[in-house]
């Protein structure tokens, strides 16, 4: 299993493994992380599972989508490598992967 | 908060599992019991009507957390028992078993359960309703063999449940009392779109049909209205609302209207008993009301309120509620309460495209919006709900307009 680091907007970090073809949001739910609310559950519906992904791993975790891109113009906070955390799907090659969460999700 | 503390988790849904998580991370040390009359364990209710219907999703993907998680958090599941009695001078709660359990706190996470029709027929084969897991494997196992399938209530269960039905090949017809679908929480666009958009798919709509019977033998064959119609049916779906779970609450004298009373704080008349989800009525300060939510925002939030309450934090539950809902390509996301709403605006084509939002008003101001294909008018609009200032329609309609320009 990928190894994700999740570090909240003070700085705290969660170094957890989470298996692949499961979200980033899962990861995060699953290991009690703080900052990921997902109060749809993962549909893609409610931006409230924000994170961002640190620059050199963008590439890695892809695009949002257009739905998703269209939530994110209007997120507290947004940068460059915001994406929905529920939309992102681990895979191996995410391996050390390291994404941030936003304070407006606490 | 003492090791020897014990809270009792009556249900084990969205709002139970938000619980026993904000108790942990509030410093909750007691132990943790969850009991609830379903044999699975927290599972996500709303693909069960949409993907977990259409095969899309399987059952492994609606584990509302890893199995893992629960251990962590060290909680004891009672799964397939039933609390009939809540003793709230003793603190116990009786199980079907006829085993007692002590409590310190109470947390009644009840929820709702389906409406059922008095119909003759309605124990035939082939009928069911939609609120369970189980509820919806007996669905499937139906759809298997189904070519025909008639939908009772044209409602939001029943239109999703319609559209994934749909998806697996069968004929579907909707069959709604009203004069329109979603008459009691959608304006007449929002109606007429869903009508023309589920025809278009093949689904049969009627409209103003009053079912009076049902009829086969042994298994459901066809459902006969009040006008003498006939549809036929290898399977109905009856979808026509839910009432919340309140009996073990009144029973053991807490105060019951449309649901548990709560106070902000997800706290019941009884001081040691909290209530969060759907089986609550409570206090919104932003609507200036009290009501019943039928909703997972709804039921994870209010939990965080109620664990806060069981550590003796004081934390009040007030947000906007938000729903959502999937039928074919359409998302629909709902902000705020369109009730009581005296016009609605149109952003967008609601008559020839798939994209447009339906904004309620009420003295000028926003007070909900349904938003079709339109996740950022979604966001904005849930902005402008809450900023409750005097709205400028023409703008709001206005597409050349970037609609981010309205918030202040």
């Amino acid at each position: 299993m990928p190894a994700i680091t999740y570090i909240e907007f003070d700085g705290t970090g969660y170094h957890v493994d989470v298996a692949v073809g499961n979200s980033v949001m899962e990861g995060a739910l699953n290991n009690m992380i703080d900052g990921i609310v997902a109060e749809c559950g993962g549909c893609c519906v409610c931006c409230t599972c924000h994170c961002m992904i640190d620059p050199e791993w963008a590439e890695i975790a892809g695009e949002p989508g257009q739905e998703e891109a269209e939530m994110l113009e209007m997120v507290e906070g947004r940068q460059q490598t915001s994406r929905l955390s529920c939309q992102v799907q681990i895979t191996e090659a995410m391996e050390g992967m390291v994404v941030r969460l936003p304070e407006s999700q606490y | 908060m003492e090791v020897d503390d014990h809270v009792v988790i009556v249900g084990a849904s969205h709002a139970a599992v938000q619980l026993m998580i904000s108790i942990r991370q509030q410093g909750w040390l007691g132990a943790i019991t969850v009991i609830s009359d379903e044999l699975h364990m927290p599972y996500q209710r709303p693909p069960l009507s949409k993907a977990y219907l259409d095969g899309s999703v399987e059952e492994g993907r609606l584990a509302l957390r890893a199995p893992e998680m629960y251990e962590k958090l060290d909680v004891v599941f009672k799964l397939g028992h039933t609390v009939v009695a809540i003793d709230a001078g003793t603190n116990q709660v009786t199980l079907d078993t006829g085993e007692q359990i002590g409590f310190t706190k109470l947390a009644l996470c009840t929820g709702a359960r389906v409406r059922q029709l008095d119909l003759p027929g309605a124990e035939l084969g082939g009928v069911h309703y939609l609120r369970t897991m189980d509820d919806v494997k007996a669905i499937r196992h139906s759809a298997k063999k189904a070519s025909r399938a008639v939908i009772i209530g044209g409602g939001y269960i029943g239109l999703e449940t319609a559209a994934s039905l749909t998806k697996l090949g069968i004929k579907v017809t909707v069959l709604e009392t009203e004069s329109r679908l979603l008459k009691r929480v959608a304006s007449e666009q929002v109606s007429e779109f869903y009508k023309h958009l589920h025809e278009e798919e093949g689904v049969e709509i009627r409209l103003g049909s009053k079912v009076v019977a049902l009829q086969g033998d042994g298994h459901v064959k066809s459902v006969i209205c009040d006008d003498d119609t006939h549809s036929d049916a290898d399977m109905v779906i009856i979808g026509v609302g839910v009432i919340p779970n309140t009996e073990l609450a009144s029973e053991a004298g807490l105060v019951v209207e449309n649901g548990i009373v709560v106070d902000e704080f997800a706290q019941t008349s009884h001081p040691n008993i909290v209530a969060a989800g759907d089986c609550t009525f409570h206090p919104n300060s932003l609507l200036k009301k009290s009501l019943r939510l039928e909703s997972v925002p709804n039921a994870s939030e209010q939990a965080k309120a109620a664990a806060a309450s069981l550590c003796g934090i004081k934390k009040a539950y007030s947000e906007l509620p938000w729903f959502w809902s999937d039928q074919f390509d359409v998302k629909l996301q709902i902000a705020g309460i369109s009730q009581g709403y005296t016009g609605a605006v149109v952003r967008g084509d609601a008559d020839e495209s798939r994209s447009f939002t339906v904004f309620y008003i009420k003295d000028q101001h926003i007070i909900a919006a349904d938003c079709i294909n339109r996740p950022k008018d979604f966001m904005v609009a849930k902005k402008l709900i809450l900023q409750q200032s005097t709205i400028d329609i023409a703008v709001l309609v206005d597409e050349s307009i970037d609609i981010k320009t309205l918030i202040n």
